[in-house]
């Protein structure tokens, strides 16, 4: 049952984070889908505002939280050049060592072809995720200033949909990149 | 009296309960826009990284010495760049009622480039 620091960061960084966000947008989502003329009463209202600013709040939080974690403390000891120019130092190894980042690791192709893993996917990950805690703060801020004027403005409620979906696209493929990547090539 | 700015697009008893002031499109627009404009700098970024290896090293100049090397640059300048066009363009369209569907349009074009910017087989096509 142990762990290093660096597992408990990323489990923290992807697994903790990573989840109270997926919760906190499908609280959101669902809240502000039937957020619309006559379907609710002032009381449902009310009610429904508490939720909304949690959760948009919740997701708005956790998304800088996982970007910030991800960028500054575990993205570090991915991409550490340990390995040599042609990394040598990866040869025959099944995983990533104390002289072979995972970055080597994937680039050296030592188990296979795992080069894109990288190329494609870490490069794809690391920049997409910064645009999830971007939108998700713009539709926090719209939840926040416009309330329940939402529900008689619907091209204001449809561009916090909008936002909220395109934040949850970006922290998808950020998110199932780095599920992939880790099982690949786990920092340890 | 009536409470609704002419941004209000339907109505609904219950919200008229309520007695909310009138806001108008203005914050809204900002909010938008300043997406937008966040997530295509981080484009603009990542593609001047590949442009230039200078430019790639002045975007690792940024990094807290961490070692995160240029992403720590492309994410800082659109950090800065949204949050900066955030406050500028609320303070400028606070009390107004602006074109809130051109500018909403714009808004997800450039959220549109954001996105396509950071797929790696599209900035690649700009390495030196």
């Amino acid at each position: 049952m142990e762990m290093s620091d660096r597992e408990i960061w990323t489990v923290i960084h992807g697994m903790g984070l990573g989840a109270i966000y997926l919760l906190a947008f499908g609280g959101a989502l669902a809240g502000m889908w039937s957020f619309r003329p006559g379907f609710l009463t002032v009381a449902a209202i009310r009610e429904r505002m508490r939720r909304l600013y949690v959760g948009f709040a919740a997701m708005c939080v956790t998304a800088w939280a996982t970007v910030i974690t991800g960028t500054y403390i575990v993205y570090p000891w991915y991409r550490v050049k340990l390995a040599g120019d042609a990394f040598e130092k990866c040869a025959n190894l099944g995983l990533p060592s104390a002289e072979c980042s995972p970055r080597d690791f994937l680039l050296s192709n030592a188990s296979g072809e795992t080069e894109m893993w990288h190329e494609l996917g870490m490069e794809w990950k690391e920049h997409v995720a910064w645009l999830a805690p971007l939108l998700a703060t713009s539709a926090l801020l719209l939840v926040l200033v416009y309330g329940a004027r939402l529900i008689t403005r619907p091209r204001l409620r449809n561009a916090v949909l909008i936002l909220l979906v395109a934040s949850f696209a970006a922290a998808v493929i950020a998110g199932a990149f780095g599920a992939f990547i880790n099982k690949v090539a786990p920092i340890q | 009296m009536n409470t609704q700015s002419k941004s209000y697009e339907s109505v609904d008893p219950a919200v008229d309960e309520l007695g909310l002031a009138p806001v108008t499109d203005g914050p809204a627009a900002a909010m938008l826009l300043s997406a937008g404009i966040g997530s295509v700098v981080l484009g603009i970024m990542i593609i001047l990284a590949e442009l230039s290896p200078a430019a790639n090293t002045w975007l690792g100049s940024f990094d807290p010495k961490l070692g995160v090397g240029p992403l720590a640059g492309k994410v800082l300048w659109s950090v800065v760049a949204y949050a900066v066009s955030l406050v500028a363009l609320w303070g400028l369209w606070r009390n107004k009622d602006v074109n809130l569907k051109t500018i909403s349009i714009v808004a997800y074009l450039l959220i549109g480039l954001g996105f396509l910017f950071t797929f790696p087989p599209f900035f690649v096509l700009f390495a030196a």
